[in-house]
């Protein structure tokens, strides 16, 4: 059960379970980011999920085209400013009204006005830490194993190739058809992606 | 598709944002092949006198903090002198990058793509030499960690009401920002190069950095809108860190100082030298890598035409001060202003007014705007300017205050003066060391605004006017 679970989120992290016989999924080549798109659009259409493209940039129209939402990245972001407006407003007050009082000109111990230059920083730096904090995290990122690596055409992706991975551990995959659909989506090559290194390390 | 029932306004074709039919993999290739070849002999030369220039700051910060801060001409009554002038002037440099590398991104200004990663890297490095010159200027440096809310033996906390601690607190938060913002956008370039590596350490290092980035789609998604709420959440802040630095100045009572116009006119004022370091430093930069194609002449003419606005706008608030001094009818205020154009530094003021007022109006000359020669020069004279208003705005004010009997010239010493070109030498050391290391332009972005990345590009009948 737990760990259905744990697979389910490291999935919508791109990050696949490979089967039995190590087979981690089909990976192929497409000739440009219109055929990406279209073979993405066929691929969700056939009722795969555990599925990814690849690309040297980001796609416009990519996420539609794979059924994806929006990215929640923003509700951490509005998290994070949160917390560093509450942190900032705490820390003024506490230190110069409750722990330390001081007397200056006369001035009230704390007051909204001054106090809102830090509040604004703090507001931002906790924001933005815990923005990108997220997206990491919900990319699955730092990731320096990934058996698409051992792929030799795969390190092209981040100059001028465009993939379609579609994972082993995807309830349709099957190897011959997956590669029928992937061929008939226009595929210049396929190749089958075997996961080494990580079952060696995970076979606890 | 039939385009004449399409009710869009046609606008006048844009140039093309990247010259000479380059496709993805030249892209790759132009900007990556600097990272993995040996430097030009002029990027040695370059980083001699540059190491040269920093040893001298070394130099002197270790002089500094060996003697005190009497080695400096600060004095009575001019206690803010050459630190401050060279910390505003820093801090204002930095705020070109954040600006191509945020506003206009939310603007969708595409030709910003090929300008951001150089631009942000002279941001950190700016705010770094910024950063600097406050440090060393507290005297003991040793306990600079007490501008900091940490608990300790004396039950003290820094005091939030004062704008030194105001900018404390922008200035580190914006370095911090700025520094995420510039590693998150390069995450997916420093992968094409760790797939370019041949040499096994390099390519570790390398993939270290680009935290195992595959180009996956599910990542894009996210990773795009955090450079979207990055860039929203930069924007305000270099709005801000500007108008901190000026506060510094406009709380206080000080004729001249004292106005409320000084935040907007400050962040004028970053985003004017600001870019002409930006122009200084590509001109350079894309002649000697041959990247003339992905840098072109647009971009520089375009650099130049906000060269021109900022520059009119930061004149406008010159004599906006005048009127304000004027109108006030505060005895006071009104000496300060004519003590600047009249008095003693009159020179310094005459350079600021000409420098940053005058010479700029030149861009409203296409055919100047598109000459390398000339902006070259202008992006020089800016600079020149800009760190004159700093020196005109922090020492005139002080060198005649209240009291005729404590009134003064300044004069700043050998050490202000090497510390400060020393600071250069720390800056283009950094930035050199940028270039030869790292990708000096975007790849994935300059890829994305190529026609070919659009997937409708590849349609039958090559129409855009699907709808998204």
């Amino acid at each position: 059960m737990l760990k259905k679970v744990v697979q389910n989120v490291k999935a919508s992290m791109g990050i696949y379970q490979a089967r039995e016989d190590m087979v981690y999924g089909l990976l192929a080549e497409y000739p440009n980011p219109g055929a990406l798109v279209s073979a993405a659009r066929k691929v969700h259409s056939s009722g795969y999920r555990h599925f990814d493209t690849h690309s040297p940039f980001p796609i416009h129209g990519m996420d539609r085209a794979m059924g994806l939402g929006q990215s929640k990245v923003g509700y951490l972001t509005l998290i994070g400013g949160i917390s560093g407006l509450a942190l900032a407003t705490w820390l003024q007050w506490w230190t110069s009204a409750v722990d330390y009082p001081m007397n200056i000109s006369g001035k009230p111990f704390f007051a909204i006005e001054p106090s809102i230059p830090i509040m604004f920083e703090l507001t931002v730096l906790l924001a933005a830490l815990v923005t990108v904090g997220g997206m990491l995290a919900m990319n699955g990122l730092p990731r320096p194993y990934n058996p698409l690596f051992y792929s030799r055409g795969f390190s092209r992706v981040t100059d001028d190739a465009f993939f379609l991975h579609i994972a082993a551990s995807d309830s349709n995959f099957d190897l011959d058809e997956t590669e029928t659909l992937l061929k008939e989506a226009g595929a210049t090559s396929i190749e089958v992606v075997h996961d080494h290194g990580y079952s060696e390390v995970y076979t606890l | 598709m039939s385009s004449s029932t399409d009710k869009t306004v046609k606008l006048p074709a844009e140039p093309p944002l990247v010259t000479g039919n380059l496709g993805f993999h030249d892209i790759t290739q132009l900007v990556s092949y600097h990272t993995e070849k040996r430097p030009p002999s002029v990027w040695y030369m370059a980083l001699a006198v540059s190491s040269t220039l920093l040893c001298i700051l070394l130099l002197m910060i270790a002089y500094l903090v060996w003697n005190g801060v009497g080695v400096w001409g600060n004095n009575n009554p001019v206690g803010w002198g050459w630190p401050i002038v060279n910390f505003v002037f820093w801090v204002g440099i930095g705020h070109a990058g954040t600006l191509i590398s945020a506003i206009l991104f939310l603007f969708r200004q595409q030709w910003r793509t090929a300008i951001n990663r150089s631009a942000e890297a002279m941001t950190i490095f700016a705010v770094i030499c910024a950063l600097l010159f406050p440090t060393i200027h507290v005297g003991r440096v040793w306990v600079i960690y007490w501008t900091l809310p940490l608990p300790n033996q004396m039950e003290m906390w820094p005091q939030f009401k004062s704008p030194l601690l105001w900018d404390v607190f922008a200035v580190s938060v914006y370095f911090t920002v700025s520094l995420v913002f510039w590693y998150i956008g390069m995450v997916p370039d420093l992968a094409t190069l760790r797939d370019r590596a041949r040499n096994a350490f390099k390519r570790r290092i390398l993939g270290f950095f680009s935290l195992g980035w595959s180009g996956a789609n599910r990542h894009w998604r996210n990773y795009e809108k955090t450079y979207l709420l990055l860039a929203a959440l930069a924007t305000p802040l270099v709005l801000s860190v500007h108008s901190v630095v000026s506060f510094d100045f406009a709380v206080s009572i000080i004729p001249g100082w004292h106005t409320t116009i000084f935040p907007p006119y400050f962040v004028a004022g970053a985003i004017f030298s600001g870019f002409a370091m930006v122009m200084t430093l590509l001109i350079l930069a894309r002649r000697i890598y041959g990247i003339e194609n992905i840098i072109t002449i647009d971009h520089l003419e375009k650099m130049a035409i906000i060269t021109l606005l900022t520059g009119t706008m930061v004149g406008f608030a010159y004599i906006t001060e005048f009127f304000i001094a004027w109108y006030s009818q505060v005895e006071y205020e009104q000496y300060a202003f004519l003590n600047r154009a009249t008095g003693p530094y009159a020179w310094a003021y005459w350079i600021m007014m000409s420098c940053n007022l005058l010479f700029p109006q030149f861009f409203w000359i296409k055919r100047l705007r598109r000459s390398i020669p000339f902006l070259f020069v202008t992006s020089i004279i800016v600079n020149i300017g800009m760190w004159f208003e700093r020196f005109v705005i922090t020492v005139t004010s002080l060198h005649r205050d209240f009291l005729p009997s404590s009134w003064d010239y300044f004069n700043p010493t050998i050490v202000d003066i090497l510390t400060f070109v020393g600071s250069f030498g720390l800056f283009l050391t950094l930035f050199l060391i940028f270039l030869r290391y790292l990708p000096m332009v975007s790849m994935a972005e300059v890829k994305m605004v190529l026609p070919e990345s659009d997937p409708h590009h590849y349609d039958d009948n090559h129409s855009k006017s699907e709808p998204h």
